[in-house]
């Protein structure tokens, strides 16, 4: 279990680029965190930070859990559901295999069929993936966060391309998160439905 | 952590396998010189005899090339990666995996289907024997340096055309004793020599390529 993320004075610089500078925030678990800022403010690169594919040029991100603290990038990796702004989907499998293998990658046991259910894609089980719009693969996105178990979700944009009922259905998964313990990160720039902190980035 | 690590390397070779995979391609591709070079030299049985060796060798290198972009490239640019760096798999044991798989739907089927290409060549039985055994041998380490120079590209706008001239040099020694294990077949010479060089580097290939690989996606992931 996760108890709380700390960032301090996190700064992030790609190439010679600097995109923030000195960003302090805390999550705790149970707690939403909404990413807001312009295009090109770092959403995206704060995320990618958080899960450990960049590293802050300068400070510090601590993720606290009942195992104790973690600093290193990778290790923090290992809390993370990643909901990405690329669809990583493969047309050539059917749904159905693409999800048991990403629950078999994430070493998480469980039938995915309620998942599936609970993301209204049941029915494109059999189907394969070059066939789904672009919101049924934002559904089975949704569907790997629930499959995952992990305790921390990263969310790019996690409305983006999902219709009313399917927006509804994301919000009501994060706060079912929230409400279990986990914690949730995500960048966007719709109103998230839930209650939820505020991180604004500026352009540096 | 077998379980992950086994679905890694199930899922890559069903890609590998399904349409648009390139594990087809690869081997047609190689049928299709193999073809091509004895109507081109025309039918002088002993020319043949004497250059499959080193023809078939080059023919199965650029197959396998041809189907580098799979082992990291389109993980990359789907976003895939992204979540497969954050299983429970080290990025050097996601490297194992996918050099495992790359070798299982290309270097062995290209090995399998040698015998049958070297019959073009009318190479007699010694050199066919040789020609599998080296490329048994050493198309790990066509897999391995592949592996290396597809996960240096991966942010490269059209990587695949630089990926060739990284390799490419890369694999000259791999190509030398191959084909010259075949020579010495013909002349009736042993070619463990040449085979014990090719398996050395293709065993060093195979040992610093999860890392060097590794490496290269954990720069590229944060770029």
């Amino acid at each position: 279990m996760i108890s709380s993320l700390i960032a301090e004075k996190l700064t992030c610089v790609r190439g010679d680029r600097r995109i923030f500078a000195d960003l302090d925030f805390q999550v705790a678990a149970g707690e939403a965190l909404v990413v807001e800022g312009a295009n090109g403010a770092g959403k995206t690169s704060l995320l990618r930070l958080i899960a450990g594919f960049l590293t802050p040029a300068s400070g510090g991100l601590v993720l606290n859990t009942d195992k104790g603290a973690i600093a290193d990038g990778e290790e923090r990796g290992r809390h993370i559901g990643w909901l990405g702004h690329h669809d990583a989907v493969k047309p050539q499998m059917d749904v159905g295999e693409q999800l048991e293998f990403f629950a078999r990658l994430y070493g998480a046991g469980g039938d995915i069929k309620p998942v599936l259910e609970r993301v209204g894609i049941a029915r494109q089980r059999e189907l394969p993936c070059r066939y789904l719009s672009a919101g049924q693969k934002k559904r089975l996105g949704l569907a790997r966060l629930l499959m995952s178990g992990r305790g921390l979700w990263l969310l790019d944009e996690p409305f983006a391309a999902l219709d009313t009922a399917g927006r509804a259905l994301a919000a009501d998964l994060m706060r079912a998160h929230c409400a279990t313990g986990g914690m949730v990160i995500a960048a966007t720039h719709d109103p998230l439905g839930l209650e939820a902190r505020s991180l604004r980035l500026e352009a540096a | 952590m077998s379980g992950p690590f086994l679905s890694l390397v199930l899922r890559d070779l069903r890609l590998a396998s399904r349409s648009g995979g390139s594990a087809a391609l690869a081997l047609a591709f190689f049928a299709l010189v193999a073809t091509l070079v004895p109507l081109g030299v025309g039918a002088n049985l002993n020319l043949l005899a004497r250059i499959a060796g080193g023809v078939l060798w080059v023919g199965a290198v650029l197959a396998a090339l041809l189907s580098l972009d799979r082992l990291y490239q389109g993980d990359f640019d789907d976003g895939s990666l992204d979540l497969i760096a954050l299983s429970p798999l080290s990025l050097e044991q996601v490297a194992v995996a996918k050099l495992l798989a790359h070798w299982f739907s290309t270097g062995l089927p290209l090995t399998l289907l040698s015998p049958l290409l070297a019959l073009l060549f009318g190479l007699p039985g010694p050199g066919t024997w040789a020609l599998f055994v080296s490329l048994l041998i050493g198309t790990p380490a066509v897999s391995a340096v592949g592996a290396i120079g597809a996960s240096l590209t991966l942010s490269l706008k059209r990587g695949g055309l630089i990926l060739p001239l990284i390799i490419l040099p890369l694999l000259a020694p791999v190509v030398i004793f191959g084909a010259g294990s075949v020579a010495y077949a013909l002349d009736g010479l042993p070619g463990t020599g040449a085979l014990g060089l090719l398996a050395a580097f293709s065993i060093a290939a195979v040992l610093l390529s999860p890392f060097a690989a590794a490496a290269s996606v954990r720069l590229n992931l944060g770029s």
